[in-house]
């Protein structure tokens, strides 16, 4: 379980994160969902420690996150993968070496065993024939496919999802929602998933949180925020421009 | 910037990256500026040889002309114009490289991995030019020594005897090992401020180009500065 208690983060004078409370629950997919540039990406680095809270705590497990050694933070990573926006694979490695990096890293497993399990995540996400490509010869849904490969590869206990499909098309983006769902039954991991695409978020969240001027304004079950009364959660999911979510 | 240093110092110690990345980072820093050193090392040395055979013809002491490219080349113009150049072509790369992977999330990814990122981004490169420059000073000064030959000698008629002799009799192993502490103290700097400015590059392009600027300038300044400290104390 991850619990974040307080937490406040701000950029110059800009207040991102206002006192702000969450507990992700283990085992379950949880969705945070609203405006954009709300903080949602800046939640997200805060759970893997990537980004410091200017105060509050933040626990996994049950383990305090801050003010901690860096080697007691890797240990605490070690739970997690990341699925960032722009997949951020190295682009410098092929896609098998993207994905192969951090068994070589992490693990004493042969080059053989690497190869057969790179081989079968690949194929896991539905990726063939670009093992020798390089990031910047691939479209944007395949790195999606690659960094989710990537993630999933050393069986994560936790697993965060920056916004997975933004900018894909309809169909890649239900096969990656299909993918974090069976993946999710399959291994049964936390994920958290920042995510725009209402309302197919709601039938792979059982969890979704919104977040609004820097706090979690509601959190619930799919269900419950889908027919929630509150104006600003029930503006933000109609997509209505009328309503307390001012554009500008 | 220290604290940056320091730790990059820990990490040598404890997690110096490994071999392959190390050689790469070699290829990378030494052999591939090997173009530049020796085509800026001959040019250096010619000129050397001309401005100071005209010089010591006032004094009649032409024959000193080996000495005088020697001691400028080893004490001097060697360390710091491989480390310019070196600064120019691969300190600006490093920035520029690492800034990148910082834009783009990469070093997050690694982070994201519980993996250190100075292991892979930042040790192996100051490892890589702690070797390459004194190699690369070194080069520069034999083929400065030879461009000065070639002027001096072959074009100006001076006495190829007295061109080496001299200059054996000149050049003491403390020059030598003065030019050689500097060009390994150059080699930290530029990968150093290298790494440093590129791990914290702004945003977007312009954040990554106005951090390689800044790298190129201060490596090139600290460069200058701290050969003036170390002449002082080597002297």
């Amino acid at each position: 379980m991850i619990r974040l208690s307080n937490v406040h983060k701000s950029f110059d004078s800009q207040h991102v994160l206002n006192d702000l409370n969450l507990e992700i629950p283990a085992g379950q997919i949880t969705a945070i969902i609203g405006p954009s540039g709300e903080g949602k990406s800046v939640l997200l680095k805060h759970m893997i420690g990537l980004t410091k809270p200017d105060s509050g705590r933040i626990e996994v497990d049950g383990e305090n996150i801050l003010n901690i050694r860096r080697s007691q933070l890797n240990r605490i990573r070690e739970k997690f993968g990341m699925l960032f926006q722009n997949a951020a694979l190295f682009d410098s490695m092929s896609v098998f070496e993207n994905v192969a990096f951090p068994l070589r890293e992490k693990t004493t497993l042969s080059k053989h065993e690497i190869e057969q399990r790179v081989r079968s995540a690949l194929e896991h996400v539905g990726l063939k024939n670009v093992n020798g490509k390089y990031p910047d010869e691939i479209s944007g849904g395949m790195k999606k496919r690659v960094g989710l490969a990537r993630a999933l590869l050393l069986d994560p206990k936790i697993i965060l999802f920056d916004e997975p499909t933004t900018g894909l098309d309809p169909i890649i983006k239900r096969a990656i929602h299909k993918l974090i769902k069976d993946s999710h039954a399959k291994f049964g991991f936390t994920a958290v998933i920042v995510s725009h695409e209402i309302p197919e978020i709601f039938d792979i969240a059982q969890n979704v949180a919104m977040l609004y001027q820097g706090k979690i304004l509601q959190i619930g079950s799919s269900d419950e925020m889908r027919t929630s009364t509150h104006p600003v959660v029930k503006q933000f999911i109609s997509g209505s421009l009328d309503g307390p979510i001012q554009l500008v | 910037m220290g604290g940056f240093l320091l730790y990059s110092g820990y990490m040598i110690v404890r997690r110096p990256g490994s071999p392959l990345h190390i050689l790469k980072q070699l290829r990378f820093i030494g052999t591939k500026s090997l173009f530049v050193i020796v085509l800026t090392a001959a040019f250096t040395g010619m000129v050397l040889g001309l401005q100071g055979y005209y010089t010591l013809a006032k004094f009649g002491s032409e024959g000193m002309l080996g000495t005088v490219v020697a001691l400028s080349l080893i004490r001097e113009l060697g360390p710091v114009l491989a480390a310019l150049m070196v600064t120019g072509r691969a300190g600006s790369a490093i920035t520029a490289e690492i800034g990148i992977m910082r834009i783009s999330e990469q070093i997050d990814a690694l982070e994201t991995m519980a993996l250190d990122p100075f292991k892979y981004l930042v040790t192996p490169k100051l490892i890589a030019a702690m070797i390459a420059l004194p190699l690369l000073c070194a080069i520069f000064d034999v083929v400065g020594i030879y461009g000065g030959w070639l002027v001096g000698v072959k074009l100006l008629g001076v006495n190829p005897g007295a061109y080496f002799y001299e200059m054996e009799k000149a050049v003491v192993w403390r020059d030598v090992y003065s030019g050689f502490v500097k060009s390994y103290s150059f080699g930290i700097i530029i990968a150093w401020i290298g790494c440093y400015k590129g791990y914290f590059a702004g945003h977007g392009a312009e954040g990554v180009s106005r951090a390689t600027t800044e790298s190129v300038v201060m490596t090139s300044v600290l460069v200058l500065v701290w050969d003036y400290f170390l002449t002082s104390v080597l002297l």
